[in-house]
């Protein structure tokens, strides 16, 4: 903590925090804990680098598709047959004027829109499969802390086991029964991606489970729940009303950290690939492609495993960056 | 929190930021009884196991009996941990009673299901402890104070922003507030926003759990005066819980102690102080600082020895015979009834001090009615 929170003023006047000070102000308007949290962030330049990263890496993966060249274009006059490599760049990566990021050995297809392609899928399936988990660990956690009992006890003893589950051998065997199934229409790439979501969605509930029943076990024994009760609050306002708001800096804190474990989970099954399948680019793909000519291209190598890691990090700075400003101990 | 403002022009902080004098409340006169509560008691079950079998209970409060009348102010004063919250919290039906029975002006709201007693919460507030814990951080100033309004649909003449604005006049805060955020507010200030709050509703009877405790010293008196002022203004019964009779002092017409889950003893605020009859109330006597130094010479500080003993296994009889310097074999054995020794004054003691013989020879009878033989009982040594 930076700031102290604790007003210990004595004059007639409520104290601003010590953050505020010199920031001109409106005397009137109070600052919420959202505005005095967005002042933290901003001074901390390691996680506005993050930010900025994560919003950069948003919008090329929505935008980025329609700007670069067509990922499925094989290029093999590039490539040099007797070692299977890029005839030409820094280290037989291919890199030139039209291939910023290089090409791939043997069929040349352009790296940089294979990453950007990558990127897209990486992002959606992370980002949807975080939703999942979100929505249902918040629900979860919210009925388990607020009502306690039997109810807590269920919903604790699922969590056990979801955490238990040997959540990469079930995806394995998921994925491989649905490979050549259709379902709802879909098959191939279209159909696993969503596999992908679900199984990585649908089993990291209990993470955010677990945080936000323990933040509402201790939510729910703090006085202004009592208050609202004693004015005759019935239990929907208290759990919408008085403690949702009060859960909305750590839920937003565990997702911004979840996304990078589930880009990471995405790599996983698609390095082993039972995830997405060539030829529709992914990094775990790319990655697992680049094993068998690692020595000859390491470049091929290079660039998919950077972009996983750089995403990965700028993630976890940013989450890091907005825990500390939201740090709930700030009262 | 180094202290508390005075922020507004209203009569109600000027006064009350003066030095609190030595209580000289006139008489409040003797209205009907307004809140009635009768053998009342909470048992916390213990569960163990996955099963969650019950393997015990904790006797937090164990049959309370006493009545509050229109306009007075009850103190209801013990040990941290007796069972004042709980009970408290069971007034206001936050807390289930586990027996016993609770009279609001005549109607018993003890079953009440929580759609009937809705309509019941305007009359009946409850001020709390911890100004920290009791407002909402993510809350405006103006949201927290007119929830009660919209929670209990009330249309306000001028608007719910104007009828809060008046509120926090009335408790000395600046009206421009209105958009501020808690932690933008000293402790003093907070309750301050918390009685404000439990004032929306025009509440008969406020239950006030330690409200000034959580607050710097040079606080306390402030919001106590603030209490005693809006008392007066707008007609309000209270129950004040204290865990030192320092607090209740200034404020309660009657005083009510507890100990481990059992009212002790009860009387007029004079009568308590001037003549307190059970040991306990004694020893707690002992511990509030006299101001005035001839008084201190005649007392000698009364120091308990040995902790509280659990609510979970309480002892038996007399729960207070393990840290009591004059229990006798009967104090193990047989449970002090409470007993009214003169108007006003209960006491749940085999050996009361301050008792004349008359008084004596009482407490002897009513343990004897209930259970002790006769050669036990304290009158049996004066004959
Ligand atoms: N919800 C609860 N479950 C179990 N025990 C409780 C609960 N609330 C209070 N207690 C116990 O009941 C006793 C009385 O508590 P409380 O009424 O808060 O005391 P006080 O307000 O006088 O300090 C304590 O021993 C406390 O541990
Ligand atoms: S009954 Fe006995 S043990 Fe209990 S307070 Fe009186 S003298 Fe002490
Ligand atoms: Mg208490």
């Amino acid at each position: 903590m930076t700031a102290p929170i604790e007003v210990t003023g004595s004059d007639a006047e409520a104290q601003p925090e010590a953050v505020l000070a010199g920031i001109d102000r409106k005397a009137i308007q109070g600052r919420s804990l959202w505005q005095i949290a967005w002042l933290r962030l901003k001074r901390d330049k390691v996680a506005l680098i993050g930010g900025g990263i994560v919003v950069f890496l948003i919008l090329v993966a929505i935008f980025g598709p329609f700007l670069v060249q067509d990922p499925n274009v094989f290029h093999q006059n590039l490539n040099d047959p007797t070692f299977n490599r890029p005839k030409y760049g820094f280290w037989h990566s291919g890199i030139s004027g039209d291939h910023w990021l290089g090409v791939e050995p043997s069929n040349g297809r352009d790296m940089l829109a294979r990453i950007v392609h990558g990127a897209r899928v990486s992002l959606l399936v992370a980002f949807c499969a975080t939703l999942l988990s979100v929505v249902i660990g918040v629900v979860l956690g919210v009925v388990a802390g607020y009502f306690g009992g039997w109810v807590d006890t269920i919903i604790s003893r699922a969590m056990d086991v979801f955490l238990a589950f040997p959540l990469l051998l079930f995806a394995i065997a998921l994925v491989g029964v649905l490979a050549d199934a259709s379902v709802f229409g879909l098959s191939g790439n279209g159909l696993r991606i969503w596999v992908l979501m679900f199984v990585i969605g649908f089993f990291n509930w209990p993470y955010i489970g677990r945080i936000i029943r323990g933040q509402t076990l201790s939510l729910r024994e703090r006085e202004f729940v009592d208050a609202a009760r004693s004015m005759g609050a019935g239990s929907f306002y208290i759990l919408f009303r008085e403690l949702l708001p009060n859960l909305v800096a750590p839920i937003l804190v565990y997702s911004t950290l979840l996304i990078p474990t589930n880009i990471l989970f995405e790599a996983a099954l698609s390095f082993l690939g039972v995830g997405v399948i060539p030829p529709k680019p992914s990094w775990g793909g790319m990655l697992s492609q680049a094993v068998s000519t690692y020595s000859v291209a390491p470049m091929f190598m290079v660039i998919p495993g950077l972009a996983i890691f750089i995403t990965v990090l700028a993630f976890n700075l940013f989450g890091d960056g907005l825990r500390d400003a939201l740090d709930p101990r700030a009262k | 929190m180094s202290g508390d403002t005075t922020v507004s022009t209203s009569k109600t902080i000027q006064d009350a930021a003066k030095p609190a004098p030595e209580p000289a409340p006139e008489p409040r006169p003797q209205g009907e009884v307004m809140l009635e509560v009768d053998n009342l008691g909470k048992h916390f079950p213990v569960t163990a196991g996955l099963l969650r079998r019950q393997v015990g209970a904790v006797k937090a409060v164990d049959g309370v009996s006493f009545s509050v009348r229109k306009g007075e102010t009850l103190g209801l004063v013990g040990e941290s941990g007796c069972g004042k919250s709980t009970t408290g919290r069971m007034i206001m039906r936050l807390l289930d009673p586990s027996f016993g029975r609770i009279t609001f002006e005549g109607r018993d709201i003890t079953k009440l299901s929580r759609g009937q007693m809705r309509p019941l919460r305007r009359d009946l507030q409850m001020i709390f402890q911890d100004p920290y814990s009791s407002l909402n951080p993510r809350q405006t100033v103006g949201a927290i104070v007119g929830a009660p309004f919209r929670l209990q649909n009330i249309r306000t003449e001028h608007g719910v922003k104007r009828a809060v604005q008046d509120l926090l006049e009335l408790v000395g805060l600046n009206p421009e507030h209105y958009n501020r955020y808690p932690h933008e507010f000293s402790g003093g200030q907070r309750q301050r926003i918390g009685i404000a709050r439990t004032l929306a509703l025009k509440p008969k009877l406020i239950v006030a759990d330690e409200p000034v405790s959580a607050l710097d010293v040079s606080v306390q008196a402030q919001v106590v005066n603030l209490m005693e002022d809006l008392q007066d203004e707008l007609d309000l019964t209270y129950v004040v819980i204290a865990h030192d009779l320092s607090v209740v002092r200034h404020i309660s017409d009657r005083v009510a102690v507890m100990y481990l889950g059992k009212i002790v003893e009860v009387a007029d605020r004079a009568e308590l102080y001037e003549r307190p009859m059970h040991p306990y109330t004694n020893a707690l006597l002992s511990a509030v600082p006299v101001p005035d130094p001839s008084l201190r010479e005649g007392r000698e500080r009364i120091r308990l020895q040995g902790d509280v003993p659990s609510p979970l296994d309480p002892p038996p009889a007399c729960r207070f015979h393990t840290r009591c310097w004059k229990a006798q074999e009967i104090c193990k054995t047989v449970e002090p009834p409470l007993v009214r020794l003169s108007p006003g004054h209960e006491v749940a003691c085999h050996f009361p001090e301050n008792a004349t013989v008359s008084e004596t020879d009482t407490v002897a009878k009513a343990a004897v009615a209930h259970g002790a033989s006769p050669d036990e009982a304290p009158l049996a040594d004066q004959d």
